[in-house]
């Protein structure tokens, strides 16, 4: 290709989702992350000689909600294949997966950046288990070098989602967004907690790039091991630029994997050879094909919770919020939740809504921490924010209604997140609570006039504008806790 | 009176009116082990402890249903507490973490376990010599072999080592051995059995049953194998359960001749055996006609293609990392695993394990496996068909008598026709029977195969029962003649 050709790069995703069920794909262990190595495991999931895999009916529901989201057709019987190959972390030697009749084809999810919408279709949903975790002890963590391998299987056989997406996507951008919308979206559905450090959500992708406005594919290579949303960004950036790179230097784009490294943010080719498999897929013996009625179908769909676009729709409508304030409200189920569960006891919607995504959303990205309106135990405190929907009701209501000026709150918020305090108490302690008594202030008032006789008579003399220096002067000199109401009035009379 | 040779039902009515006990039965059976085992060698593991313990057990005579009957279970089912190797050298010193559910199902019907019997190493032959710790001998004759792969099941039903034991098949495992050793072999329709603790080898073949000294024994077993178990899910509540059959005959019985299994490669004392027992048939009353299953050339090859094909994905996990057998000083994962499965299976397994491999790869996969798969409900069908006409199919059940020791050891394929009766019937999932019709001159025995439709165990078993009347086969192996 000749240099200055316009590229367009063709990516692709796969996103392997973990089922936050309460038991593993086949066995009764328990499917959470973590635990004490090995302890989460059974004659199934270790396979041990004559085990054999049950269904759990528990994922199937998790992942026809997933179907149904995503606007897929789910099939009436899909098939489990084994997919073979060794590994130490895979027991059976054999991982049940699907293959060629998976749970659910053809749905799409869209997403909107920059004010344009993206349709990305869904070539596929299919649903499988996930392996158990090799951790090799030496300097480098990798398996090159180790003294020794030690095998995990508490994550063997936990249920997971396989999601595949059609090469709809044409930036790096665009597929973080995807990404990013279809998380919030599985986090709405109550199936995964998404959590993409601790692997219960793990996105590889296909790219290739052509000449813009062609309709021919070019070569595509597998890029893996993006852990972060901005790695995925990162990673596919990288992927582009040297697929692009190689074009233009008249040298052809080799179908391989392509593995991201993290810690530099570079891209590697792997040698094609060693990453060829044959995984000799065949039906799975030990089960039957999962026949899904329309019934249970029908009961999935009733029983499925609110969906962010929807919630979005109706703080348009019935709370009359402004469409960026929803959109933005609803890109977190657990920002959203709790938002709702506060108007409960705070019925200001807009200052609401302000607050939620002001000081409250700067304190939860600072902090890292999450919102949760259930009763947060000293447990959980390492993750979740203290902040109770009530507790933050009352908050909002003390500014309202003049307890606090809002300047002090600007510090109450962040104290009653860390120590689940309320605000009264912290108003309390810190002698916080707002000074609106007008002899107080009056004496405040008159001090300053007399402190700055020029500005008085600038005042005076027309310059109407510093009245606003005097009302930072009397709240300076208040500690912020001046009612600024009462301070505008009475300054105007005096002046 | 020798205990040795008593059936099970017999036992257990002795217990009852208390004859006899649970102990003196038991003990009955270690001794004839003690004098014959040297020769026949039909146990991997004998558990004499526990056997004691288990028929001292208060209650052992006449509690539960089938209180102090001496059992052998073969050593393809994972038994919690005693060593389970499945004959491989894989899995020598293997302590299962579990009990298999039938087994577990007949210790709490009250069994005594005597011990674990020999095989072919992961159910993989039909005469017993694969087994990684040496073959079992043939009661009948020590220079034979019992067929396989439950081989010693058959061996110690034949040979006075159990009243009765529990056996597998996945191509003819529990019926050829129980021809060539005289005794009765039931393979029941696939899932009436739960599989979840027996060691896979096909699995959607594979099925638990058992082999019995007479055609009640094995009833009287198969009420306490059969059910549902949420374990596995392709096992399935059996419609219409079993029962003890009546001694009744043949009366409006519609049974077909499988003739192309009589007539093409079948030994003339076979053959013979099998028309004296058609005969002895028709006079107790059975409408004797020929069936024709047009695809049955094709069902050897298809097994062949099938059974090592999920063999291959099944034996995946003996990979030496968790446990069983490991070589040692191998470099690096892959150096591991391939030193492991060379030193750990035997030529028969990675054969087969070969075989699977290659039928399921890319490329070829089509051309093998699903083919054969298409073969297997070609031949489903015509089972379908003949039981539109017939009640029952026989056919002999292995086309010859038991062979000797290392005849055809090195002819892996003349070794795989010797299940040919048994292997159609083991593609299309249905019941079948093996008991004993006859001896040839060299007075070895042959066994007459029943076939039902599935689910039909229970009349299966009647028109067996019915059947053993009519033939009046008395003999026993020399080694329980000459015992008494
Ligand atoms: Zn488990």
């Amino acid at each position: 290709m000749a240099a200055g050709t316009a590229y367009e790069p063709v990516i692709g995703l796969e996103i392997h989702v973990e089922l936050s069920t309460k038991s593993k794909m086949f066995c009764g262990c328990e499917a959470r992350f973590g635990g004490i190595p090995n302890t989460r495991t059974c004659p199934v999931c270790s396979a041990q000689p004559g085990a054999l895999p049950v269904i759990n009916r528990e994922a199937i529901r998790h992942i026809a909600r997933i179907a149904l989201a995503l606007d897929c057709r789910i099939a009436p019987g899909s098939i489990f294949h084994r997919k073979n190959y060794f590994y130490p972390d895979l027991p059976k030697g054999y991982q049940i997966s699907q293959y060629d009749m998976p749970f659910a084809v053809e749905g799409h999810l869209d997403v909107t950046m920059d004010g344009e919408q993206h349709r990305v279709g869904i070539e596929r949903v299919h649903q499988e288990e996930d392996t158990g975790k090799n951790i090799h002890a030496g300097e480098s963590g990798r398996i090159a070098g180790a003294i020794y391998s030690l095998i995990d299987f508490n994550r063997c056989g936990i249920p997971l989602v396989e999601i595949v997406t059609k090469p709809d996507i044409h930036s790096p951008q665009v597929a973080r967004s995807f990404l990013n919308k279809l998380k919030n979206t599985l986090q709405y559905l109550d199936v995964s907690d998404c959590n993409m450090e601790e692997g219960s959500l793990r996105c590889d992708a296909n790219v290739s790039v052509r000449p813009a406005g062609s309709d021919l594919l070019g070569v595509k290579t597998e890029l893996k091991n993006m852990n972060s949303f901005k790695h995925l960004e990162k990673g596919l950036a990288k992927e582009i630029e040297r697929q692009i790179g190689l074009l233009e230097a008249g040298r052809p784009v080799v179908q391989q994997t392509v593995h991201y490294e993290v810690a530099s943010g570079e891209v590697h080719p792997m040698r094609s050879k060693e990453y060829a498999h044959d995984y000799r897929y065949f039906p799975e013996p030990d089960l039957s094909p999962l026949e899904i009625s329309q019934d249970f179908v029908d009961d999935v769909r009733t029983g499925m919770p609110e969906l962010p676009s929807v919630r979005a729709a109706r703080y348009v409508t019935e709370l009359n919020l402004p469409e960026y304030d929803a959109e933005v409200l609803t890109s977190n189920r657990d920002t959203s939740d709790f938002f709702d569960e506060t108007l409960n006891y705070f019925d200001d919607q807009k200052m609401l809504s302000n607050w939620v995504m002001g000081d409250l959303g700067a304190y939860l990205n600072a902090s890292g921490k999450k919102l949760s309106i259930e009763t947060v135990s000293p447990g959980q405190a390492d993750q979740l924010c203290w902040l109770s929907p009530a507790g933050f009701g009352e908050f909002l209501a003390m500014i309202k209604d003049g307890e606090i000026a809002a300047a002090s709150g600007k510090a109450v918020l962040p104290e009653m997140c860390e120590t689940g305090k309320t605000a009264r108490e912290i108003v309390e302690e810190k002698g916080l609570a707002q000074i609106s008594d007008t002899a107080r202030i009056e004496a405040l008032i008159d001090r300053v006039i007399e402190a700055n006789p020029e500005q008085r008579e600038q005042y005076k003399s027309g310059k109407k504008q510093v009245l606003g220096y005097f009302v930072g002067q009397v709240m300076k000199e208040s500690g912020g806790r001046a009612n600024p109401r009462t301070v505008n009035e009475i300054l105007r009379e005096k002046l | 009176m020798s205990l040795i040779k008593l059936t099970a039902i017999e036992a257990l009515e002795l217990m009852k009116r208390g004859e006899i006990s649970a102990d003196e039965l038991t003990r009955a059976y270690l001794e004839q082990m003690d004098r014959r085992e040297g020769d026949l060698h039909a146990y991997l593991e004998i558990s004499r402890e526990r056997a004691l313990d288990d028929a001292a057990r208060p209650g052992a005579d006449g509690g539960p249903p089938l209180a102090g009957l001496p059992t052998g279970i073969k050593d393809v089912f994972c038994t919690r507490g005693i060593v389970t190797t499945c004959a491989s050298k894989m899995l020598e010193h293997y302590d299962p973490v579990y009990t298999a559910t039938c087994v577990q199902q007949l210790i709490d019907a009250g069994i005594v376990i005597l011990g674990k019997t020999n095989m072919d190493e992961f159910a993989m032959g039909s005469s017993t010599e694969n087994s990684a710790f040496g073959p079992t001998r043939n009661p009948w004759d020590l220079q034979r072999v019992p067929g396989g792969s439950s081989g010693g099941s058959a061996a110690a039903v034949a040979g006075g080592e159990a009243i009765w034991a529990l056996g597998s098949d996945t191509g003819g495992s529990i019926r050829q051995p129980a021809a060539l050793c005289g005794v009765v072999g039931f393979k029941p329709t696939y899932g009436s059995v739960s599989r979840y603790g027996m060691i896979a080898f096909a699995s959607s073949f594979d099925q638990a049953g058992p082999i019995t000294r007479t055609v009640n024994d094995a009833a009287l077993m198969m009420q306490y194998l059969t059910g549902k178990d949420p374990l596995d899910s392709t096992s399935v509540e059996h419609p219409h359960g079993f029962s003890i059959p009546v001694d009744q005959d043949l009366a409006g019985a519609k049974i077909g001749v499988i003739t192309k299994l009589v007539r093409e490669g079948t030994d003339p004392d076979v053959e013979s055996a099998f028309e004296t027992a058609v005969e002895a048939m028709s006079a107790a009353g059975a409408q004797i006609g020929e069936a024709t299953l047009q695809h049955l050339d094709y069902a050897l090859p298809a097994y062949y293609i099938l059974a090592p094909a999920e063999a291959s994905s099944n034996l995946a996990r003996f990979d030496g990392v968790r446990y069983g057998f490991r070589a040692a000083g191998a470099e690096g994962i892959t150096q591991m695993y391939e030193e492991t499965r060379s030193q750990g299976f035997g030529d028969e397994v990675k054969r087969r394990i070969m075989l699977g491999t290659f039928a399921l790869s890319s490329g070829y996969y089509e051309a093998y496996y699903g083919q054969a798969q298409k073969v297997r409900s070609l031949i489903f069908q015509d089972f379908e068909r003949a039981f539109a006409e017939f009640d029952f199919l026989i056919s002999p059940t292995t086309p010859t008598p038991a062979f000797e020791l290392g005849e055809k050891a090195d002819d892996p394929l003349s070794m795989y026709l010797s299940d040919i009766c048994t292997i159609p019937v083991s593609l299309a999932g249905v019941p079948a029977i093996s008991i004993p019709c006859g001896v040839t001159l060299q007075g070895l025995p042959v066994g007459l195969q029943i076939i039902g439709p599935a689910f039909s165990g229970k009349r299966v078993l009647q028109a067996a029962r019915s059947a053993e009347i009519a033939i009046g086969f008395d003999k026993v192996s020399p080694l329980i003649e000459e015992d008494v």
